[in-house]
């Protein structure tokens, strides 16, 4: 059993990465092991914990809100914040294959989303599309 | 009624949100600036909590906006709306693992989907830049008074530190001790 799991997780990460990725993995170890039913517990396992501890905080968060020091706190932790997005976004970059498509669609999203103030659903799907129809229409390299 | 509304925002951020939580960032900050729910230094705010707990950066989060605006039971919808568009595809990729692999139009859709979602993140470091340097808009930053030096150099010591692989939490904590003590010791 343990080891079906285990597999199923290497296995999820060799396709592509839609949606979110903890619960993706506990729909799929659960989908491919047990059916349909473990699926769902494999992933109200995964919601359970997170929303119970968020709830928690939540609530003691509220509590503390008008105090200075939590207030500082946050000032720190804003910046802090930034910097694991720039790390975010530098793993991801490094991640990906780069060639001369890649980055027009990266500057693309960027522009639309940050300077134009594109909804990002719009921008999600414009560049889901273009993907799709240059593929298919002159992509030769890399393809299945 | 919000906990519908809280439930249809939600779904359609978990539709929309391809490759992790950060992903779900620009879909979260202009989903709740529309909404009027929260402002962007709460936001920025709710990703330090959501990072630092466990489970997955999109369920904590949902969790967190909801129980802010609509009570536990707002926390129930925001959480489900996320999850339930994952949990329906990876069902189906499931059962069509083989021909989902080997399929062109996917194989298409993520060429175009994995940059753009770098793209993405990106805005996203953009705009909550703006929140830390910037949070009273472009006239008053942090660059002047006490603090000059504060945010910005948080955030160099916490990307020097990200770099390094330290963990997001130590991250997060060392960020927190420092701008309490910088605090208190400016007066701020």
């Amino acid at each position: 059993m343990l080891y079906v799991a285990i597999e199923s997780i290497v296995e999820y990460y060799v396709i592509t990465s839609l949606g979110q990725a903890a619960i993706n993995a506990a729909t799929f170890v659960g989908s491919r092991t047990a059916g349909t039913l473990d699926a769902v517990c494999a992933t109200l396992g995964v919601v359970l914990t997170s929303f119970l501890i968020i709830s928690l905080i939540s609530f003691i968060l509220k509590a503390f809100q008008e105090s200075r020091a939590v207030q500082y706190a946050f000032m720190g932790i804003r910046a802090g914040v930034l910097a694991l997005i720039l790390k975010a976004v530098y793993t991801m970059f490094m991640a990906t294959k780069k060639h001369a498509v890649s980055y027009v669609i990266m500057a693309a999203a960027l522009v639309l989303t940050a300077f134009l103030k594109i909804d990002a659903v719009f921008v999600i799907i414009g560049c889901a599309v273009f993907g799709l129809v240059w593929s298919l229409l002159f992509r030769k390299e890399d393809k299945l | 009624m919000i906990w519908i509304e809280l439930f249809l925002t939600f779904l359609k951020i978990g539709t929309f949100t391809f490759g992790g939580g950060y992903a779900m960032l620009p879909l979260i900050q202009s989903e709740v600036e529309h909404h009027g729910w929260l402002t962007q230094a709460e936001v920025v705010d709710f990703i330090a909590v959501s990072e630092s707990t466990p489970g997955p950066l999109a369920i904590n989060m949902a969790t967190f906006v909801g129980i802010r605006t609509g009570g536990v039971f707002g926390a129930v919808c925001a959480t489900l709306g996320v999850v339930l568009p994952s949990f329906a595809i990876i069902l189906i990729v499931a059962r069509f693992y083989e021909r989902f692999r080997k399929s062109c139009a996917v194989d298409g859709v993520m060429y175009g989907l994995r940059p753009a979602v770098i793209g993405l993140i990106g805005a996203a470091f953009l705009s909550v830049g703006m929140t830390v340097f910037f949070p009273n808009g472009l006239k008053n930053s942090v660059f002047s008074g006490a603090g000059f030096w504060l945010s910005p150099g948080i955030f160099a010591l916490g990307a020097v530190l990200a770099f390094k692989k330290l963990h997001p939490i130590a991250i997060i904590g060392i960020s927190a001790v420092i701008g309490i003590i910088a605090g208190y010791a400016l007066g701020l």
